[in-house]
């Protein structure tokens, strides 16, 4: 698999069909969110109450990221591939981090990093498909057709706009039974001149009896007139507060496509509006060959993107009630093959950052010398372990709700 | 009156063949639909899946080697640069080509088919980067995609761009690479859960050795580079190469039924094929001339029938099946237009040559987000404002009130919707702007 871009693989996944999604429930006038404004109540100082979920799809390749710098076993297994001691940012005696994650090395020194070491869940996937699906859901015995954080939104009431993602289209995560996140994506909307808001709001009536998918394609016009709206007032609203000198303004030009997406969650949480998840992504991290200088490439992405976050969210009382997860569907294969790439893997590290969180390394780091029997590490953290924590720590909520009979948990980590 | 989909109630016969055309075309023409009415369901299936018509459209561009990669290795820079715009043009010319050859070739199903393999054996441009070896892929999918599937995986495992997209050149006995023999598992024959990790590393080991030759397009086995060994694949043991790889997957049941499942995806429903029909079709694959009786079992069966309105039309299928109803020609197009045209088709996320991934084009729901609605309001405008005044002339004759459901006919929509029906009586003055309205309706937007 190549070229996977963030919004392509959204749409490649299974999970897209789901209960709620099917129903149409995607968009929503931005208007509705704004109008929450100042709705998110009950913050304690520093206690995590929202969380942003960033996705990388693609594979991570996690031994690159969270480097064990001075392990013999590591650089015998990947000669062209392998960092040096020199080259990494040490975290301790054992690993370091990829020397494109200044910012986050600098955020781990200042304790507002947790990495948890050797994610994954049992009985490893190699199918990106799968394996996301996997993450997607929380169910990694059988992948339903519900994501992790929709089951959560059904909980919470169902509000669409408690859970909010930036991308063009809703990443299953965020597609519960009864209910769905709001999407809130593309640029404004400029209608061809053949075409006025009475004809298209006229063709966003669904009709009783007509087919399912009909009746989804009729739906997309009534969210269509809700979209311009969405992004304006986010922009708008961030305009005024710039003005009225409370925060900075958005940053313009040159940036990349997920600094466009945490900018306008930074926008959203310092307007205080009710949401408690945002979802973020990027793509790209499926290599499989000459993958040293690319993967360097997207974690410098990566880090300014997530960094720049963490300090602009250092400026509000609420940004500091923010909790950011990263993770990636899979790590690679410890021995890189002969491409100077590596292939589909297994365990990897799953980081959480913000003021919130207490800094350092939690899990057991990867053992390069008890490899399975497919020559990929071995888990030691369940993924759900952390979903658990999350759910219970940011969210407020009663894991067993969305993962049931699922006990473990991670350490004190937020 | 109140609305019926009519999917309750018995199916008119010209229903029933729209539904079928709709489905193995890329959209039918009234005419077409009038033609079929003639001669039948079954005359019609049978016509569909024979013989090539003789209007195959534009011919297949010759191209004999990549530009690039054919230089010698003292090329010059200025030659160098001479050579990538030829390459540049060569995929553009691909690109255009296959277009038009969509809207124009009268062998219907069998563009449908060539598309159909094109998203199964998802293969992009953009990393292959060549036009020569994307075309000869295309060739493959004429030439194979009809009949016995096992020569098709046969041909594909040597296949030069697909070896290079999924890194099967670097796949060798030293250091397999996983990437060809995992998809060919997964996604090109069998589906998740019909193996295991272990067959995917033996079924790599199986692959390893094939080099890709850039220039020419030839592909061959470098024996020092293949893992001649013993393999255990799928229960079987033995000194697998590709096409005891091939010959171990195709033997499976599961290949053939995997097959049925993709058509029926493709072409039927999105919702899982029911047994008893699975069974059918996986019996008319053997039975007969594979692949091509499959699909004849396949349009045949009553519950194929049923499936009206479970498909969202690909953003392809929506723009060939529109310029085929309009009586537009891509290459015919102005300059401008066409690029508006492949810009649009771009931003709808469906290029010919350039699937998203290795998973293939999107299904379902997935292609009906608020983003692609917007794009398709100016391309419909423009299909719209490009359409003969002869074309049009077939809603004007109508009066007034009666032009929204000439608009029907020509478009192939069995009903409109009151909802619908109310924005184009209000549109019905101005037919090129009822038009676009039609073009981006929810009814012409599943199929």
């Amino acid at each position: 698999m190549d070229f996977l871009t963030r919004r392509k693989f959204l749409l490649a996944s299974g999970v897209t069909g789901a209960g709620a999604i099917a129903a149409g429930v995607t968009w929503l006038p931005m208007k509705e969110i704004m109008q929450t404004a100042g709705e998110l109540t009950g913050l304690a100082p520093g206690v995590p109450k929202i969380l942003v979920i960033v996705t990388l799809y693609g594979g991570n390749d996690g031994l690159n990221t969270v480097i064990p710098y001075n392990d013999p076993a590591y650089a015998k297994a990947r000669p062209d591939l392998a960092y040096d001691e020199g080259e990494v940012l040490k975290l301790d005696e054992v690993a370091g981090l990829n020397p494109a994650l200044k910012g986050m090395h600098q955020a781990f020194e200042r304790k507002q990093v947790a990495i948890v070491r050797s994610v994954g869940y049992p009985k490893p996937d190699r199918s990106h498909f799968r394996s996301m699906d996997i993450w997607h859901t929380g169910e990694p015995e059988r992948p339903g057709n519900t994501g992790w954080l929709g089951r959560w939104l059904d909980t919470a009431g169902g509000d669409p706009r408690l859970a909010v993602s930036f991308e063009q289209v809703l990443p299953p995560l965020l597609a519960g039974e009864a209910s769905a996140g709001a999407v809130v994506g593309g640029n404004g909307l400029r209608l061809p001149k053949t075409f006025n808001m009475k004809s298209i709001s006229g063709l966003g009536q669904v009709v009783p009896g007509e087919p399912k998918l009909q009746a989804r394609a009729a739906s997309c016009f009534e969210a269509l007139a809700g979209v311009d709206q969405l992004i304006k007032d986010v922009i708008e609203d961030a305009a005024e507060r710039a003005k009225a000198g409370e925060t900075q303004a958005t940053g313009t030009g040159g940036q990349t496509a997920i600094q466009q997406q945490f900018n306008l969650v930074a926008q959203c949480i310092e307007a205080k509006v009710a949401t408690r998840v945002f979802s973020v992504s990027l793509g790209g991290f499926d290599t499989h060959a000459d993958e040293k200088q690319p993967h360097q490439t997207l974690l410098g992405m990566l880090d300014r993107a997530v960094t720049g976050f963490l300090d602009r969210m250092s400026k509000s009382e609420q940004g500091k009630n923010v909790v950011v997860l990263v993770y990636s569907e899979f790590g690679r294969r410890v021995k890189a093959n002969a491409s100077d790439g590596t292939d589909h893997g297994t365990a990897s590290d799953v980081f959480l950052l913000g003021h919130g969180v207490k800094g350092g390394i939690y899990g057991q780091p990867p053992d390069l010398k008890d490899l399975d029997r497919g020559g990929d590490l071995k888990y030691t953290t369940d993924f759900r372990d952390v979903y658990a924590t999350v759910l219970e720590r940011v969210l407020e909520t009663d894991a067993d709700r969305v993962l049931p009979k699922w006990s473990g948990r991670l350490p004190q980590i937020v | 009156m109140a609305y019926r989909s009519g999917l309750l109630s018995p199916m008119a016969e010209r229903d029933k063949l729209a539904h079928l055309l709709r489905r193995a075309t890329f959209g039918p023409t009234a005419e077409e639909v009038d033609a079929a009415e003639r001669d039948g369901l079954e005359a019609t299936i049978a016509r569909l899946v024979g013989p090539s018509d003789p209007n195959l459209g534009p011919p297949i561009p010759v191209i004999t080697n990549d530009p690039v990669d054919s230089l010698p290795r003292d090329a010059t820079g200025a030659q160098r640069e001479a050579a990538r715009k030829t390459r540049e043009t060569q995929i553009a010319t691909i690109t255009n080509w296959w277009l038009d050859r969509m809207v124009v070739a009268g062998s219907q199903l069998e563009e449908k088919m060539a598309f159909f393999w094109h998203g199964h054996w998802a293969t992009s441009i953009e990393k292959v980067d060549s036009a020569h070896l994307m075309l000869l892929q295309h060739n493959t999918f004429r030439r194979y995609g009809q009949g016995d599937f096992a020569a098709f995986v046969k041909a594909m495992v040597r296949d030069p761009a697909l070896i290079l997209w999924l890194d099967g050149q670097r796949n060798t006995r030293k250091a397999p690479n996983e990437n060809l023999a995992r998809e060919l598992l997964e996604l090109f024959c069998l589906g998740i859960g019909n193996y295991t990790e272990d067959d995917v590393k033996a079924g790599a080991r199986a692959l390893t050795g094939w080099v890709v030759e850039r220039g020419s397009g030839k592909t061959r086995l470098d024996m020092s580079r293949y893992d001649a060994g013993e393999k255990t694949i799928l229960g079987q043991t033995g000194k697998f190469d590709a096409d005891g790889f091939a010959d171990v997957l195709l033997n499976l049941p599961a290949s053939q039924r995997f097959v049925a499942r993709r058509l029926w995806f493709r072409f039927a429903s999105g919702d899982p094929v029911p047994e008893e029909v699975l069974h059918k079709l996986v019996s008319a694959y053997h039975a007969g001339k594979g692949i091509t009786t499959m699909l004849l079992a396949m349009f045949s069966h009553p519950a194929f029938l049923a499936t009206r309105g479970q498909l969202v039309k690909q953003p392809l299928e929506w723009a060939v099946g529109a310029m085929r109803q309009l009586g537009l020609r891509p290459s015919t197009l102005a300059e401008n237009d066409r690029k508006q045209l492949m810009n649009s088709l771009d931003g709808l996320d469906q290029v010919p040559f350039r699937p998203p991934s290795v998973g293939g084009w999107p299904h379902g729901a997935a292609w009906l987000t608020s983003h692609s609605i917007q794009v398709r309001l100016r391309l419909a405008e423009m299909l719209a404002a490009r359409t003969p005044n002869s074309v049009l002339a077939k809603l004007n004759e109508a009066p007034q009130e009666g032009r929204p459901d000439a608009l029907a006919k020509l478009l192939v929509v069995d009903a409109w919707t009151p909802r619908t029906r109310a924005v184009l009586d209000g549109a019905a003055k101005d037919s090129r702007k009822m038009l676009a309205l039609g073009l981006v309706s929810p009814e012409y937007s599943v199929h």
